[in-house]
């Protein structure tokens, strides 16, 4: 009978846990005795102390975790009355489960890191609260202007800021110097065009041993959209509501990149695994890389070899999208935990602590500022290779982002992989995507 | 009087019993699926902020979808490779575990392990295995020539490589399955088998083989149902690619639902597949018992 009343029991707590977070009806849950006080409601605190919720992912190696949880920790010490408790959501792809799951929960997180490309989809479900108030109250846009543009670009739109740059990162060019050396190639000069960078990988191929390789299997569309800003523009509109896949430029992009494998024999064919790029890179079994500044740390420490960073080479000018992820606030918080949480964005990208947290990670520091730190100043003068991905930023674009981002991405990552496979052309392909993402965007262009 | 009254005691004392797996049943099981069915009749996407009722307009896209055709035969196919061939190794395995004499216990325990690594483990290995030029793979292919072979990164060989590595993962599992059944065939079957002097084959196609049936049926049921439900090792190794080349339903269904935060879809391709799983699960339990010996 124990386990009987036991489970009843039971089956009653969950019971009063799904009507709390089913969202319409509050009636019955929120005024049972007993019951948590859910964060987000306006619930008065005992005075003096807000806490924070910080949901944070990782998706890079090393102990990011501690280092996150320290900073967090630093900054209660720094503001009695306030306490942030972070944490940890897995990746990118789980913590945007996570707040989705609390936003139709009505609970969503006081502050939280998200990829700066859900931008259009949180503005869809109006879940996340513009910053300008908060940043026109806090010395107004001397702060905001300190960010690369790169980086900033994925947060505005409409003349709002929605979110602040936080880990970012880019892609470069890896190059192994011993190789280039080996075949005759200067390694102090990286191919600067497409062309150039053709021949040095068609050069540097032996047995064993590819040109190039530019990874396809997981964020096929950010490496084309590198090789797309380099031959002209973006491939969509900064409000997220149009994509220009199928232009010639864009056709010629795509032509480029097959290319590399199938006329100069230079990259292997089929899809690259993300993963093991580097991996082929510190085997010695590519010369030459695109990947993430995320991985610069990686090589710098396991590369047996000479090796350089350059900036990704250019058609008609340079270029390459940013990546990663930024702090985001959610509407339906309560206003002194926003302010709190405000506090804590500011305390987490002073250029001090950006700097610390690009030297830490890899991550490129997202504020001009922070490259005139005394530490920053120092890291980059022994490790001339940090500075390239933060010149390149001249070059940044917005990373690819529209309305039903996942869904457009998609279109577009399948019908990239269609081509680089050999089951289609460039130019069909592409024409084939837009068509599909021009159908999930019309229901946002009405 | 008195008698009705013990019947009833008797009752209410089986319903209590059964109350707390039904609540849980009811809460967890039935209310979510028909929650799903309710909203699979709807558009619930980014582009609507309050889900509306649309008919089966839901359906009809689907059917309209490419990719939804793509995932469907990827999926039979995905069933019909690895279904048969991993019960008839289970079998075969669990004959040969059963005879040895000596090292039993290590035979066993050699092939049911890969069923004791989690299916993102097993990815992560075969990751590996499968990577061009230095996985494990590839050294054995370098004797043939053929090292640079791209296992994953080919629209014709992914669905294989998939194919193969799940039976290996699967086979353990199922012999277990076998041992067990084995265990429950008498032994005085064989002994006149062998007065007979019936030969090893004859046994097995006459004794063995059908007095399995039962658990060849439930393991069928478990791996039909199994290459369904199988996606882990997408997520890690292809993420559906090359172009969905080895994408299957349910990772499909969780795209749509937490990719595309498409609900209304995602919902009426779960139904599709909760359709689809009870039917072959009908025709087995239905059609194929028949047929079976329980004795």
């Amino acid at each position: 009978m124990r386990t009987v009343v036991k489970s009843l029991f039971s089956v009653a707590m969950s019971l009063a846990l799904l009507t709390g977070c089913s969202s319409g009806t509050s009636t019955t849950g929120s005024s049972q005795p007993g019951q948590p006080a859910q964060p987000g409601t306006s619930e008065t605190k005992p005075a003096g102390n807000t806490e924070l919720s910080f949901f944070y992912p990782v998706a890079v190696g090393g102990p990011l975790t501690k280092i996150v949880d320290g900073m967090a920790e630093e900054f209660n010490k720094e503001n009695p009355g306030i306490t942030v408790k972070p944490v940890y959501t897995g990746s990118y792809q789980d913590t945007t489960t996570k707040i989705q799951a609390a936003v139709q929960g009505k609970t969503p997180p006081d502050v939280a890191v998200m990829l700066s490309t859900e931008l259009h989809t949180m503005m869809d479900m109006n879940a996340i609260l513009p910053l300008d108030e908060f940043i026109a109250k806090d010395g107004g846009n001397e702060y905001v202007k300190d960010f690369f543009p790169g980086f900033l670009a994925n947060s505005q739109v409409d003349g709002k800021t929605y979110s602040i740059p936080f880990q970012r990162s880019t892609i470069v060019l890896y190059y192994n110097k011993a190789a280039f050396k080996e075949v005759g190639l200067d390694p102090e000069k990286p191919p600067a065009t497409w062309d150039e960078m053709a021949e040095y990988a068609a050069k540097l191929t032996k047995d064993g041993r590819w040109g190039i390789e530019i990874p396809s299997s997981g964020f096929t569309y950010w490496m084309y959209q590198a090789l797309a800003l380099q031959n002209g523009k973006n491939l969509m509109t900064e409000d997220g509501k149009k994509v220009f896949f199928d232009t010639p430029e864009n056709v010629e992009a795509l032509q480029y990149w097959v290319d590399l494998a199938k006329k100069h024999k230079a990259m292997p064919e089929g899809v690259i695994e993300w993963a093991t790029v580097p991996s082929d890179f510190l085997e010695g079994k590519t010369a030459m890389m695109f990947h993430t500044t995320g991985n610069l740390t990686n090589v710098k420490n396991n590369a047996k070899f000479d090796f350089g960073v350059a900036f990704l080479p250019a058609k008609k000018n340079y270029g390459s999208p940013t990546g990663g992820g930024n702090f985001y606030m959610f509407k339906g918080t309560d206003a002194k935990k926003q302010e709190a949480a405000w506090k804590f964005i500011r305390f987490m990208t002073e250029p001090k602590r950006a700097a610390q947290w690009s030297i830490d990670t890899g991550y490129v520091a997202t504020r001009k500022s922070a490259y005139e730190e005394e530490i920053m100043k120092q890291y980059v003068k022994d490790f001339p290779a940090a500075a390239v991905a933060r010149d390149q930023l001249e070059y940044g674009h917005a990373e690819f982002s529209t309305h039903n981002n996942g869904k457009v991405t998609k279109a577009l990552n399948d019908n990239l992989q269609a081509v680089l496979t050999g089951k289609a052309d460039a130019a069909a392909a592409l024409k084939k995507a837009q068509e599909e993402a021009d159908k999930v965007l019309a229901s946002f262009n009405k | 009087m008195g008698e009705l009254r013990a019947k009833w005691k008797v009752n209410v004392y089986a319903w209590l019993l059964l109350l707390p797996s039904l609540i849980f049943l009811l809460l967890f099981t039935f209310y979510p699926v028909w929650q799903t069915v309710i909203l699979s009749f709807h558009q619930a996407d980014l582009g609507s902020p309050e889900p509306f009722f649309n008919g089966i307009d839901n359906y009809k896209q689907m059917l309209e979808d490419d990719v939804f055709w793509k995932v469907l035969t990827n999926n039979l196919w995905f069933a019909l490779g690895t279904v048969p061939t991993s019960v008839a190794l289970a079998l075969g395995m669990a004959l040969f575990a059963n005879k040895a004499l000596r090292g039993k216990g290590f035979i066993r325990t050699a092939y049911f392990y890969p069923t004791v690594v989690p299916m993102i483990a097993v990815a992560n290995i075969w990751l590996f295995i499968y990577t061009p030029e230095y996985g494990a793979l590839s050294h054995v292919m370098d004797w043939f020539g053929k090292g640079d072979m791209n296992w994953l990164g080919d629209q014709s060989n992914v669905m294989w490589a998939m194919i193969f590595m799940v039976i290996w993962k699967e086979a353990g599992y199922f012999m277990i399955f076998y041992l067990a059944g084995l265990q429950n065939i008498s032994q005085e079957l064989y002994e006149s088998a062998a007065m007979e002097g019936a030969s090893a084959w004859t046994v097995f196609r006459r004794v063995t083989f059908p007095l399995l049936m039962p658990t060849t049926m439930f393991v069928s049921i478990i791996a039909f149902t199994n290459s369904f439900k199988l996606v882990d090792h997408l997520v890690i190794m292809t993420k559906g690619g090359p172009d969905n080349a080895s994408n299957l339903l349910l990772y499909y269904i969780y795209e749509t639902a937490f990719s595309f935060w498409d609900q209304g879809m995602a919902s009426a391709l779960t139904i599709v597949m909760v359709v689809l799983l009870l039917a072959v699960a009908a025709v087995q339990f239905f059609g194929l018992d028949k047929k079976i010996h329980y004795n």
